[in-house]
């Protein structure tokens, strides 16, 4: 509204004789100070960030290897990666891909809502010394990926690990070796990235209870509900939007794991722990597969933008209402 | 029921269950703070022990004869790859990376955030989505382009080099990489910056432009003196966002001098050459792990703050 003042009166100026004209233009340079100033963060945005997809989308139309090429030659890229999606045996790397990412975003979001939830009621009981506990719980989402999976690869590893330590400890029948197991390591790429943001989960859903009137928990109680009681049919459902937020964060967040998986496993044996980033990142550097490289990465763009386009609409549009 | 009506063994058994739950609350409460902290522990420790405490040794256990050997070995001789100088050089690599890097996109997201909150124009919606959908897209979808981009200013700083003796810091990894972090991280720091400014009352500007202030003297006689949380939020945020990062370092600084820290880190653990020097690795890990890890001790609550503004928006 206030710019469309300024821009009026700068018209109305601009009528005016020779001498107010050059206030009129400065002031015109005034109005459009803003503009000009976001301007470059702007631009830098569609060019790297929307430029760039466009650019991806349209290398996997072509038939690029190891340098880009840019005649178009069709959906073949796509084509392959169809073909690869129903190819289980022996499986395909897309294959393998696509099923850990199924795997694992659902037992890490699952997790991690699950954990961070109990943690933050847990928490929320009126307990001494929760100023100490709960950075506890959040440390390890300051920490990189890399030096998650590199901690955790020790922790995991049969020989050194807790195996070796249970064993020691007399346990000496305890076999874990997932981490060496083809069908099982992406399971251990869940746990450490459970261990890494369950706490950030913890803290978000903290945030929510602190929310919430005390006095409708009070009066649940007067009313002879149980405290289980009040959490399932009160507290939790009114939870619902931190549940939202921290489902779109996950999603998001499990979509773009690379870093653990190549820390944690280095691809697991054969390529078993691959998501699809690893995916991407294998058929376009290291495969010189650039246009099924460039093809996957549009298919991981689409999948977090089914996501992520209907969350930020409805953010954005209720603040304008 | 209130108090008043129940029997004295009623509120004796009331009063057994509460503490019988407090137990359970804190017994439940302090296993899990056991487990999380247990990795790091056991990387503490290990940085600890000597190769032969390690081998055959209990991975809890807390190391017989501290010593800072590792420590030490991994700072100055570690091997990456086939060069043996230890992890110090990508260490102040990221640190040259991460400082402008986080400069830069914490100065231009205020000036955007105090765009799009107090000198609205049409169309500021549109452009605020654009910039925040940004945020979230995998890096993957925009991996190639930018390397071929990078490649092409590598090669013009070449040539600038042979013909003016400098190339201008042009097609410098470090360069590189902290111009891709502020590009992507611009998203992030404008989202805070907008949200902290959009609860900033509108009648302090107005009344300030009576006074016949412009746009960048209100932005910084009024905006940033009152500033100060927002910016350590994001200060705090993006180092660790850019610190932490992974994929974007290995593409553009995979290899050679440049590497930064996390890189590095994955290539010391993963260097095959002779024995395995766990200690080491360890060590290794947790310098990687320092600079974030002090951040979170000494500025927790505006790091748990950050990780909040990134997550719940609009």
């Amino acid at each position: 509204m206030a710019a469309k003042d300024h821009s009026m009166t700068s018209v109305a100026i601009d009528t005016a004789p020779e001498q107010v004209t050059r206030t009129g233009i400065r002031r015109r340079l005034q109005d459009a100070l803003p503009k000009i100033v976001l301007a470059p963060s702007f631009a830098v945005t569609l060019f790297f960030v929307y430029g760039f997809i466009i650019w991806t989308g349209y290398l996997s139309f072509t038939n690029s290897k190891t340098f880009p090429s840019y005649a178009l030659t069709g959906g073949r890229a796509y084509q392959r990666l169809w073909t690869w999606t129903f190819e289980n045996d022996p499986p395909s790397s897309w294959y393998t891909s696509i099923t850990n990412m199924g795997i694992f975003g659902l037992l890490y979001i699952g997790c991690c809502l699950a954990l961070g939830l109990l943690l933050a009621i847990l928490l929320d009981q009126k307990i001494r010394g929760e100023g100490f506990l709960r950075p506890l719980y959040l440390y390890p989402m300051a920490l990189s990926l890399i030096v998650t999976g590199v901690a955790w690869k020790w922790i995991l590893d049969p020989g050194l690990g807790l195996e070796q330590t249970f064993h020691q400890m007399g346990w000496t029948s305890f076999h874990f070796d997932w981490i060496k197991n083809k069908d099982f390591v992406i399971y251990t790429v869940v746990i450490a990235g459970v261990w890494q943001a369950s706490g950030f989960v913890m803290a978000m859903f903290l945030a929510g209870l602190r929310g919430i009137d005390g006095e409708i928990m009070k009066a649940a109680q007067i009313d002879g509900a149980s405290t289980w009681q009040v959490y399932r049919r009160i507290i939790i459902p009114l939870l619902r939007p931190v549940f939202l937020s921290a489902l779109i964060v996950l999603a998001h967040m499990s979509i773009k794991s690379y870093d653990l998986v190549v820390a944690l496993t280095s691809g697991g044996p054969g390529g078993s722990a691959w998501l699809p980033s690893n995916f991407m990142y294998e058929y376009t550097f290291r495969r010189n597969e650039m246009a099924v490289g460039s093809a996957s990465a549009i298919i991981m763009l689409m999948a977090i933008s089914a996501i992520i386009v209907p969350y930020l609409y409805s953010e954005l549009r209720e603040k304008k209402s | 029921m209130t108090v008043l009506d129940m029997d004295v063994s009623d509120a004796k058994r009331m009063a057994r269950m509460r503490v019988i739950n407090r137990i359970v609350i804190y017994g439940l409460l302090g296993i899990f703070a056991v487990l999380y902290l247990m990795p790091l522990f056991v990387m503490l420790v290990t940085s600890f022990k000597t190769m032969d405490e390690i081998q055959g040794g209990n991975m809890l256990a807390l190391p017989r004869s501290p010593t800072l050997d590792a420590w030490v070995k991994a700072w100055g001789q570690a091997c990456v790859g086939l060069t043996c100088n230890g992890i110090s050089g990508y260490f102040w690599n990221s640190i040259k990376m991460v400082v402008p890097a986080v400069a830069v996109s914490t100065v231009l997201g205020a000036l955007n955030g105090y765009v799009l909150t107090k000198w609205r124009f049409r169309g500021h919606t549109l452009v605020f989505g654009l910039m925040l959908f940004a945020c979230f897209i995998p890096f993957q979808s925009v991996l190639l382009p930018m390397a071929t981009i990078l490649g092409n200013i590598t090669r013009f700083g070449i040539t600038l080099r042979s013909t003016f003796g400098t190339s201008f810091g042009l097609g410098d990894p470090t360069a590189n990489l902290a111009f891709v972090h502020v590009v992507y991280g611009l998203g992030f720091t404008t989202l805070f910056f907008r949200n902290y400014y959009a609860a900033f009352p509108d009648e302090l500007i107005k009344a300030a432009q009576m006074d016949g202030a412009g746009f960048f003297q209100i932005f910084w006689r009024i905006m940033v003196p009152n500033s100060l949380p927002i910016i350590v939020v994001t200060v705090i945020y993006q180092f660790t966002n850019i610190w932490n990062d992974y994929l974007f370092a290995s593409a553009y600084a995979g290899t050679g001098d440049a590497m930064p820290m996390t890189v590095a880190l994955n290539n010391v653990v993963n260097t095959s050459t002779g024995v395995v020097e766990y200690n080491v690795n360890m060590a290794a890990a947790m310098i990687a792990a320092l600079p974030t890890l002090i951040i979170y001790v000494v500025a927790g609550r505006y790091f748990v703050r950050g990780l909040m503004a990134g997550a719940v928006k609009g």
